[in-house]
């Protein structure tokens, strides 16, 4: 579609842009801020350059915290990914049965975060949750307190039981844009499920798969609560992810320097990944266009 | 027709998965704490509303669902208001910097919450906003409002602009147009967005405990603050989680016809 050429527009988008710029603009400019100084209390500050990023970068529990990140990021994406399209291609496409998995689906997707975490404590303990007794009988020492990869397997669980519902429905989005005609031509051409999947839902599925994965791959990389709730960030510093360590150096030590320098290097990480993921968004756009 | 009903099987099999966690917390919620230490049972065999009725009489529990309510309302205005024409903008017209200024929204969705906890805390202090409901819901803009323009920009560019077109030519101003033409023709649109917007302010916490203190003080974090204090009590707890799932379930259920034609437009 062909856009009007106009910069009036800019009036419109004024209010957007105040709102925003209130809650973002001037706290990054005070992260930046805070960066560059070393604070002892009022009016007690000291310039020291990039000092706070050389030792940001060369503090080892932050390299863990990081690589800890992209593997969960990564598992996420790996399990998220082709179970959410799997229920999608499940969910009825018409009839009571749509209102009814919706509804059902989307409720993960609308419990306050830590109590997504509350909720997982009380599920998985030994002594009064169902999946840690259910364990437990089998014959397994189950104890994510104690066990890192318990911890993770109990995180993994969470993880998927809380966000494969926003992947579904996205999917599901995407299923219900496609034309009865596609399915028809298909039926005629004698084509198998698979092929019908191949190559007629997952191409046009493109768009909102990028969204989803997009969306799974920030929000699990930005992950506070429901781990912070859960374990903790323990056993030890086994379920330490970026969010975590971050409040912790910065609310739990008060090391302003260090940990203003950190959230940039953060921020500009998450840029980067959004900065790729928002030009193939564009691309898969230009694509359907066509 | 055999495969339907192994599609159907595995669905209500994921259903029933999905449902037990929030079944057990249930089931945990209608037991006495010594009852739940007591022992192990799958259902509550002597079922007890105790636990719910010290949440909805205490004020200091009950206060903490009308502020996380409260917040979440003016969150949700202040998203649509400022979102709805910034979206029509976007969708209608190009302007100096217009893409520059969509990415940049967009990465605010994506800044991670962590970074912001304390210069949030210090400009709010600054403005003598801290422990009030407009904080949060000022704070919660920082991710919703660009939520808000991007679902809505993939509702308005699907509506054609000749009609847009034709009521400037019929003489409509932008302000009548724009309110009693446009909106109705995106209204599954703003109710799959006020959705979104209600869900994400609703789940967070971070900002939400961070700018409080009393007065405003979410349910989320009344829950964090009572762990912390006195033991565990595991029934009043589970009782508190079963409570902040209630607004979620009815708001779904009054969006849910908005929510399958919003998905069936292949966006959000």
């Amino acid at each position: 579609m062909n856009k009007w050429e106009d910069n009036k527009a800019w009036f419109l988008v004024l209010p957007v842009f105040i709102v925003v710029a209130f809650s973002a603009i001037i706290p990054l400019m005070t992260v930046v801020n805070y960066s560059v100084q070393d604070i002892f209390g009022p009016g007690q500050r000291y310039f020291v350059g990039v000092e706070w990023f050389k030792e940001v970068l060369n503090d080892s529990r932050l390299h863990d915290a990081l690589w800890r990140q992209f593997l969960f990021s990564g598992l996420v994406l790996l399990i998220e990914m082709p179970l959410g399209i799997g229920i999608a291609l499940l969910m009825p496409k018409k009839g009571w049965g749509v209102s009814a998995s919706l509804v059902t689906i989307a409720l993960p997707l609308l419990i306050p975060w830590n109590v997504i975490g509350t909720i997982w404590i009380i599920f998985t303990r030994p002594d009064i949750g169902l999946f840690g007794a259910a364990i437990n009988s089998a014959g397994i020492a189950f104890d994510h307190t104690a066990s890192p990869l318990h911890a993770w397997i109990t995180l993994m669980f969470m993880e998927v039981w809380h966000w494969t519902p926003l992947v579904a429905l996205l999917a599901y989005a995407g299923l219900m844009a496609i034309p009865e005609a596609y399915y028809q031509a298909a039926r005629i051409d004698g084509a198998s499920a698979w092929a019908t999947f191949r190559y007629i839902q997952l191409p046009k599925m493109r768009g909102v798969l990028t969204i989803a994965l997009l969306l799974r791959f920030m929000d699990s990389f930005l992950i506070y609560a429901e781990p912070f709730v859960l374990t903790g960030g323990g056993p030890g510093n086994s379920t330490t992810f970026l969010s975590i360590y971050l409040v912790k150096v910065a609310v739990g030590q008060f090391d302003l320097g260090p940990a203003a320098a950190f959230s940039l290097i953060y921020f500009l990480i998450v840029l980067l990944f959004s900065w790729l993921f928002y030009q193939a968004l564009q691309n898969v756009g230009k694509g359907e266009e066509r | 027709m055999n495969r339907n009903h192994v599609k159907t099987g595995l669905l209500i099999l994921y259903f029933i998965l999905l449902m037990l966690p929030i079944y057990w917390m249930l089931n945990m919620s209608l037991r006495t704490n010594a009852d739940i230490l007591g022992g192990f049972a799958l259902y509550p065999k002597h079922p007890t509303l105790e636990n719910y009725i010290k949440i909805l009489t205490e004020p200091a529990w009950y206060s903490g669902y009308i502020n996380s309510m409260i917040y979440v309302s003016m969150n949700t205005a202040i998203s649509l208001l400022t979102a709805l024409p910034a979206a029509y903008a976007f969708s209608r017209y190009r302007f100096i910097g217009d893409k520059h200024v969509f990415f940049w929204l967009l990465t605010n969705r994506m800044a991670p919450a962590a970074v912001f906890l304390l210069p949030f805390f210090q400009l709010y202090s600054t403005f003598n906003l801290i422990d009030t409901h407009i904080a949060v819901a000022l704070a919660h803009c920082l991710f919703n409002v660009p939520l808000a323009v991007w679902i809505l920009e993939g509702f308005m560019s699907g509506i054609p602009r000749e009609i847009d077109e034709t009521a400037y030519l019929d003489g409509y101003t932008f302000p009548r147009f724009f309110i009693t033409i446009f909106i109705p023709l995106i209204r599954a649109g703003v109710g799959v967005t006020a959705f979104f917007c209600f869900m994400f302010s609703w789940v967070e916490l971070l900002f939400a405990r961070t700018l409080t203190t009393t007065e405003a003080k979410p349910i989320a974090a009344t829950m964090t603050r009572t762990v912390s204090a006195s033991g565990l009590d595991w029934g009043l707890l589970a009782a508190a989680g079963i409570l902040t799932i209630v607004p979620g379930a009815l708001v779904i259920w009054f969006v849910r016809n908005h929510l399958a034609k919003g998905f069936a437009l292949g966006r959000v």
